[in-house]
């Protein structure tokens, strides 16, 4: 065998994105994690400048969605699968690490037990199995990952096997989540309920609500959405992502080639649950609740919308979509509470009608629109 | 006991006593102790005299009063005496003796009590009724004369399970393990609870009778499970005739046009509030025919369903032909649009839309089991519209190209047919079912902005469950899973129902991905 001359990982990593597009992340990741906290800590409060906690847990919360999305246009904008399920996966993560912040409270919750409130509460003298061994970061870290990733696999598994596909899949999703919201309500079930998991007081030992442990979170998030993107930029390039664009587009000539389309789904759909789980679980510490309503399939439709607006089948587009619907709801119900209903509404509709490439389609074209204008004025007469 | 004693005691000294009532026994009535007088109305119960039915019933009617040393009993400008019944003199200045509401409800058992006598079947009828509920074991000797004089069969069956319901505080334990076995062939949860004590070594010392009520208790639990899963198949027809009435409309929709209209269940909305529209239109200018705003109401929801429809199907359904998904999303959005609509219009709370009197009330099948009419009216209604869509689709020309483009629309536009015509007609006629649906549904739950949202999914599940394209499978995947998901609500809670359903409905695809009722041919996408 001769050792064949491979391109180092490094040269590989690199050639992966076009240079604008490293400078583009390098730039988001030195303003989450230099300029917003010097702003935040550095410049008084009342200077133009100082960026405020609100706003901080704000962008941290969309950052978090923003994974979600990303994570929703790995399965939809490449894979084809509409999920309206996702709120579930991003929930599960987002429990299971509440759960390690509510054990963080140790005794200085209101009964002063070792146990949760809700527990006390209900007066269970222990906790349930499945909760044994959640005061350790690490196992919950293992929880985020496995737990969306098993319930996933066991779903997609059953779902893809027998060639759900379409709007079938969609639904099906649907009533899954559906299905979760309603166990979660239950008191019985040891989730807390309808009020769920809050009053968190500290992660590793350090106060929660310490603007250090909030720019923490918050730089993390941002790591690991820039992660994400990087990972996400490597799946959808490499040879796997390609048979997943090629499934998307004819399922069954893929088939024909000679491809077994339900492990690539199968494969994606589970990745796509665990960076929902990841994000769950960074949503929660900035976020301080996390209840069934999150499961509520209204939730999950909207992660589709924030892929819509954004543009699917772009890595981008997700996350400039997350950012902008979340904006518009953060403004809208505060200040017109009752029209943000209509907006959204609309916005399903004139996204979905007018804008199938979603904003990033839509300045693809202004800026082609643009050059071959400036290409027409260069060589008149040619039209 | 000593009080049981003497009143038995009494009561056989009183039987012959025809004439006027012991004027010591009418004082006490008016006796500050609402114990005295509770034992004096007893008393005056066991008498069985028409003097003390005139008595208690001036009691019951704060009729009766005491001046000085005298209780008479005043009508308008006359007053009687109490125990004679003869007019006296006007007294000056009566008093009203306290009649609390313990004294009331010990008035009315023994008007009632003393009704058991009467001549008129209805009023003796209505008497072993109401003392179902009260029957004390101081009136055992009273119910055991009114059965020995009775002769009606039904009034002599419901006498003898309150005599034995009296009995059941009897000292004797022969009396009470008689009067067990008598109430063991019964099957109400009311008698089950009473019997529920005696099978208790604290309550019942006697082993016989503890015995026997726990027998007792377990043939009526038997019994009572029947009628309650009974009443569960019912309820779930017609929960499954409403997810008929909603699927219908989806799967004609989905087979036409390949669309889940997610904004269906505000279809359903839409037909509930014209529902709540033509009460409030009867309500201000027609009162008197209050009753008939429900039949008004029906066109009113198809058409106002339907042409909501149709102005969906053509500003934003059309435009994403064969793009299933983002016609998801698309109608999704205007689900939300129609809710805060309904919001705007109507407020955000729930309206309350009744039923008209001819629909309240119910058959009673079984002593626990009630059908009430506006279930079975719905179920009735939806068979009436699943028999017009029947016509409709398999004897019109329209239904014959509703058909065509199901099964291939380009071969059907080759033909002739219409399809961008039908595929509005299609709309329209599935939004109006679930207009129909949505009137159906107003009578049985509340209507509010909120209401269609948790129909969709079930709705979709009996689609993917029945087939598209196929009357019968929407009809046998409706009422399966409606009576299906009742039942397993009634063993294992509503959570735990919807859940398996959801695995259930997974495993069922595995198998049979096109639904019970597939329709043949070769497809590929």
């Amino acid at each position: 065998m001769t050792p064949r001359a491979r391109t180092p990982y490094t040269i590989r990593l690199f050639s992966m994105m076009q240079r604008g597009h490293w400078i583009a992340l390098g730039a988001f990741l030195a303003a989450t994690l230099v300029v917003v906290p010097i702003l935040n800590l550095v410049v008084p409060e009342g200077s133009a400048f100082h960026v405020s906690a609100y706003a901080i847990t704000l962008v941290g919360k969309i950052m978090c969605y923003a994974m979600v999305a990303v994570a929703m246009d790995l399965i939809w904008g490449f894979g084809g699968i509409l999920s309206l399920g996702h709120g579930l996966f991003f929930a599960l993560g987002g429990y299971a690490f509440g759960m390690y912040l509510m054990r963080q409270i140790g005794r200085d919750g209101s009964y002063q037990s070792d146990l949760p409130d809700f527990m006390v509460f209900l007066d269970w003298k222990g906790l349930p199995w499945y909760w044994s061994g959640s005061d350790s970061f690490l196992w919950v870290s293992l929880l985020v990952v496995a737990v969306p990733a098993i319930v996933a696999f066991v779903f997609g598994y059953f779902a893809f096997r027998s060639r759900i596909k379409g709007v079938y899949f969609s639904i099906i999703t649907q009533a899954l989540t559906y299905a979760a919201m309603l166990l979660f309500f239950r008191n019985e079930t040891g989730f807390g309920g309808n009020n769920g998991f809050t009053d968190f007081k500290r992660i590793l030992g350090y106060s929660i609500t310490a603007p250090e442990t909030r720019l923490v979170l918050f730089g993390l998030t941002a790591l690991l959405l820039a992660a994400t993107l990087l990972f996400a930029r490597w799946l959808t390039t490499s040879k796997f992502g390609r048979v997943l664009t090629a499934i998307r587009d004819a399922e069954s000539r893929v088939m024909f080639i000679g491809y077994n389309p339900l492990w690539y789904k199968l494969t994606i759909w589970t990745i796509s649950a665990v960076l929902c789980g990841i994000a769950g679980a960074l949503y929660v510490p900035q976020v301080g609740i996390i209840n069934p309503s999150e499961m509520s399939p209204a939730n999950s439709i909207e992660i589709a919308i924030w892929v819509a607006v954004g543009g699917r089948g772009t890595l981008i587009g997700p996350v400039v979509g997350a950012f902008v619907v979340n904006l518009a709801k953060s403004w809208f119900t505060v200040s017109f509470p009752e029209y943000w209903l209509f907006f959204l509404g609309l916005l399903f509709i004139v996204v979905t009608l007018l804008l199938p490439q979603g904003l990033v389609g839509l300045w693809q074209a202004i800026r082609e629109k643009v050059q071959n204008t400036r290409a027409g004025h260069a060589t008149p007469g040619e039209k | 006991m000593i009080r049981h004693f003497l009143v038995s005691l009494i009561f056989a000294l009183a039987l012959p006593a025809q004439a006027a009532l012991d004027p010591q026994l009418v004082r006490q009535l008016t006796d500050e102790d609402s114990g005295t007088k509770v034992t004096a109305i007893r008393q005056m119960a066991l008498a069985a005299d028409p003097e003390a039915v005139r008595v208690l019933k001036a009691m019951a009617e704060d009729n009766l009063f005491v001046a000085g040393s005298q209780v008479v009993i005043i009508e308008g400008e006359q007053a009687f005496d109490a125990a004679t019944g003869k007019p006296v003199k006007m007294p000056a200045s009566p008093e009203s003796p306290t009649v609390n509401n313990r004294i009331r409800g010990e008035l009315a058992a023994a008007l009632a009590a003393l009704k058991l006598l009467d001549a008129d079947r209805a009023v003796r009828l209505q008497a072993v009724q109401a003392l179902q509920r009260k029957a004390e074991p101081e009136l055992a000797p009273l119910f055991e004369r009114a059965l020995k004089a009775e002769s009606d069969p039904q009034i002599k069956g419901l006498l003898a399970i309150a005599k034995a319901q009296a009995d059941l505080g009897n000292k004797d334990p022969a009396v009470r393990r008689a009067a067990v076995m008598v109430l063991g062939e019964t099957t109400s949860p009311a008698i089950r609870s009473l019997l529920l004590p005696l099978t208790e070594k604290a309550r019942e010392p006697n082993d016989r009778v503890r015995y026997a009520a726990i027998s007792a208790v377990k043939a009526i639990d038997g019994r009572l499970s029947i009628s309650e899963n009974l009443g569960r198949v019912f309820t779930g027809l017609s929960l499954g005739s409403i997810l008929l009435l909603a699927a219908l409309g989806l799967a004609i929709i989905y087979g036409v046009m390949g669309v889940i209209n997610m904004a269906h269940g505000e279809l359903l909305m839409v037909g509930a509030y014209s529902a709540y529209t033509m009460q409030s239109i009867f309500r201000t200018w027609l009162p008197d025919y209050i009753d008939w705003y429900l039949p008004a109401a029906i066109p009113l929801a198809f058409f106002a369903a339907a042409a909501v429809g149709v102005l969906m199907e053509r500003t934003v359904i059309r435009w994403l032909y064969g793009r299933t998904l983002e016609t998801l999303l698309a109608t999704w959005g205007l689900s939300l649009i129609l809710i805060q609509a309904a919001r705007v219009l109507f407020g955000a709370q729930n309206v309350e839309v009744s039923n008209p009197s001819w629909m309240s009330g119910g058959i009673e099948l079984l002593p626990n089991l009630i059908l009430p009419w506006n279930r079975i009216i719905i179920i009735g209604f939806a068979l009436f519209v699943l028999f017009l869509v029947w016509v409709l689709m398999n004897r019109t020309r329209l239904g014959m190209f509703v058909r065509a483009v199901t099964q291939n629309r380009s071969m059907a536009g080759c033909v002739g047919v219409p399809t961008s015509r039908i595929d509005t007609l299609a709309f329209a006629l599935g939004a109006g079912i679930a207009g129909l649906g949505g009137v159906a549904l107003s009578q049985i739950s509340n209507v509010g902005p909120d209401m269609g949202q948790g129909y969709i999914v079930d709705s979709f599940m009996v689609v993917v469950v029945g087939g598209v394209g196929q009357l019968a499978g929407a009809v046998w995947a409706a009422l399966g899973l409606g009576i299906f998901s009742k039942l397993l609500e009634g063993w294992a809670g509503a959570v735990i129902a919807k859940i398996t359903i959801l695995v259930c409905i997974i495993i069922f695809i595995q198998k049979r991905p096109q639904g019970i009722f597939a329709l043949k041919g070769r497809f590929v996408d």
